[in-house]
Order: structure tokens, then sequence, then C-alpha cells
């Protein structure tokens, strides 16, 4: 979460809980939200590793809040994290080393793997397309959101469809 | 001669060898089903796997070599084809890859025709057809030919012949194989709407996205059932299932 908190103070100081709205209105309901915990303890780091500075504001009735605004190192850490492309989606190891290691062991087949391993995707596709379907419609980013982690699950399923045709044949 | 607690449809023992050129393929190798009334199955697995068989066979479109198929409680395997042709207008309704609607025929001509060949007044057919267009969204294209709709307007005028004569079983045959991501998510959305309504449907289709939409995935491997899995709706666990696949991570 450090680089996003980064990127939304791009735009100018905010506090915390500021943080956490913008973030929530931005990704929709769909997306995990963050507690406000974490965004502190997150905001904590980035202020020691000197990305951003915060400031006490005092506040008559509550206790002091901090306003965070962005270092040129923090600017810099955002432009090289702009500068990058991403790493590639990892092919699910831990499935695919039960599915390699299970004729040796005797103790799994792997066809049941498969199938089990099938029906823990569908089930998290049909959560996604309830998600998309209750999703307001005008937030797109959060549309691409689910849509990316459908596609993503698809080809995994895919996936394991070639697995199902290669390993059948074999028995 | 119907039985209301029998299932809508179930078959059994279904066998289907294509004879064609070079080897004999056996797309259906011993396949029996059972689907309840309001019941939402799809049918996925590999192209060539046989689940397009599977559906014309169910469908009457093609007959099995071996095996029973019975409609709402009635043994249908021995029927006709002009019996068959009857129940795909009153019993079945059918959704294909390709559409095919009749090219020289309007989009409102598409949607009533099946319902004046099952003799529904001309009157009765239009109001019909008008109420499902409107709940496709296609009003205003009444007029207009088939080839002057996008592939996602021409699948749901299909579904719209498809459902006119309120079909108790729909079968849709990879109803969004020609259709680009939007065309399958509404392909999708209109199939559970009905589908909440009570209409039941068998799906088949390759589209895993698809697939999640029904309440039972039925995994097709070379002529056989694989699996037959039921999915929840329940929450998922932590750390895994949907909010699992959508967090970000630091």
């Amino acid at each position: 979460m450090r680089l996003p908190l980064l990127a939304l103070l791009a735009r100018g100081p905010a506090h915390g809980y500021e943080l956490k709205q913008d973030l929530e209105q931005l990704l929709g309901a769909a997306y995990p939200q963050p507690n406000v915990g974490q965004i502190y303890v997150t905001l904590g780091r980035l202020e020691k590793t000197g990305l951003i500075e915060g400031e006490a504001i005092e506040q008559s009735s509550r206790p002091n809040k901090k306003v965070y605004h962005l270092t040129e190192a923090g600017h810099e850490a955002l432009r090289v994290w702009f500068e990058e492309t991403a790493d590639e989606p990892r092919v699910r190891d831990e499935f695919f080393m039960k599915l390699a290691l299970a004729p040796q062991t005797g103790l799994a087949d792997q066809i049941s793997l498969i199938n089990r391993q099938r029906r823990q995707y569908l089930n998290t596709m049909r959560q996604l397309s309830k998600l998309a379907a209750a999703e307001d419609r005008d937030n797109r980013i959060s549309h691409l959101l689910i849509e990316g982690a459908m596609l993503h699950l698809q080809a995994d399923l895919d996936w394991l469809e070639r697995c199902q045709e290669e390993l059948e044949e074999l028995q | 001669m119907s039985d209301s607690d029998a299932p809508l449809l179930r078959a059994e023992g279904l066998v289907k060898t294509h004879h064609g050129e070079g080897a004999p393929a056996h797309a259906v190798r011993g396949v029996g089903l059972r689907v309840t009334r309001g019941e939402f199955v799809a049918v996925t697995g590999p192209s060539g796997a046989g689940k397009s068989t599977l559906l014309h066979l169910l469908g009457g479109l093609q007959r099995p070599d071996e095996g029973s198929i019975w409609l709402d409680g009635e043994r249908a395997d021995g029927w006709s084809e002009a019996r068959w042709a009857v129940e795909r207008r009153r019993r079945i309704g059918i959704v294909f890859q390709f559409f095919n609607l009749v090219s020289d025929l309007s989009v409102a001509d598409n949607v009533e025709l099946p319902a004046l060949l099952a003799g529904v007044p001309p009157k009765k057919a239009r109001a019909g057809r008008r109420e499902l267009l409107a709940e496709l969204g296609l009003e205003g294209k009444e007029r207009s030919m088939p080839r002057e709709l996008s592939g996602g307007e021409q699948q749901r005028v299909a579904l719209a012949r498809a459902l006119v004569n309120h079909p108790p079983l729909l079968l849709a045959d990879e109803p969004a194989g020609s259709l680009d991501s939007r065309g399958t998510r509404e392909v999708m959305r209109l199939l559970s709407r009905f589908h909440q309504r009570g209409q039941t449907i068998v799906l088949v289709t390759h589209d895993a996205r698809l697939a999640s939409a029904a309440d039972r995935v039925i995994s097709f491997f070379d002529g056989r059932i694989a699996d037959d899995a039921t999915l929840d709706a329940g929450p998922p666990p932590r750390r895994a299932g949907a909010s699992g696949v959508l967090e970000l991570r630091d």
C-alpha cells in the first residue's frame, strides 16, 4: 500500500482518514478495504524513510491530527514506480507443486486435486460476478479491477483444463 | 403423462459416436444427468470434449446411439423428428453460438414466428414479442433485419425467439462464443435474470465467467462427466476467494 498512498499524496497534503476514503472511492466496494490502522502504520513507515513528512495540526476537542505531504524523495520514488513495469502474475505455485508431487507420494490423486481446485476457482468466479453486479456501474476503475481478477481466474481455469487433458491421457 | 415430481430433464447412459472421415469420434460416452425445475446448470470443458453434442442430444437435434432421455417425466428418445420439432417450439427453447436467425425476416418476425407456428393467435404473439424485446432492450429494432444488428443484439433476438413460447427448459449452446467481452457480460446478465424468475437453463460454454452464473457446473472431458459441482454463494474464506484475488499487495 506504500506507493498508492504516496500517489494519493502527490495531489496535495492529506491526513490518514482522508486517504482511506479516497482509496475507497477510487477502487469501489469490490476492493477489500484497508483498515485505517494499516494506513497509519504505513504512513509512519513512509515518514521514517523520508518519503513523506507529517505536520501535527491541533484540534480543539480532539487529539491532534497529522497532515502528511510528499517530500522530494517521495516524488522521486513515485517517478521510479511509474517508470517500472510490474511483474507478471505467477502460476499458482503451491497448487502446481501439489500436482507435480502427488503421484510420488501416493497420498493424493492428480485428477481429484484438479477437480477440487476448479471448484474453488469457480466459486470465486461466482463471487466476482456478484461483486461486479453489485458495483456502481459508473465506477470504471472498480469494474476493471474485477474484470482483471476474472480474466486471471479464467486463465487459471484454462490451465487446469489443460492439466486435466494431459494427465487423463496418461491414466 | 407428465409427473411433477420428476426432474424436468433426465438422461441415462447417453452415447453418441460421430462417424466421419478417419477414426470414429466418441463424442458422448455414457452420460447420465438430472436437471430439476428452476436449476441453472453449466456444462464446461475444452473444445472437442463433446459438450455441444450432449446439448444437441438433449434438444433432439441429434439422436443418441444408446441411452434414454426423459423430458418432464416423459420418455423422449423415441420421439419422431416432427415431434421433437414441435417440442422445440413448446417445451424447449434453444439459443446457438451463431444465433441462427432467419436472415430475410425482420427482428419482429423472427421472434413471432415460433409463437405463430405453435398456434398462438397473431395478436397474442405480437404482444409476447413486444414484451420480450422491451425486456431485452431491443425496442425500436423490430423492423431491423438481423444483419443490421451487432452480434450482441442478434443474440438477444435469438433469446427472445427461444423464450417467446415460455418453454420450461432453455438450452444454450456457447451463446457468447462469438461475442466480445461486453456481449458476454450482457448474455450472462440476461441468463441470470431469467433464471431468477424460475427459468430452467442448461448452458454449454467454454467460458468460465459465463459458467459461474450457474448454480451447478459440470466439467466435461472426453465425452464424460469429470466433475459435477454445486456452486455456493457463501462468504469467501479469508485470504482466499474473491477478496484474496482482488487484494493489492504492499
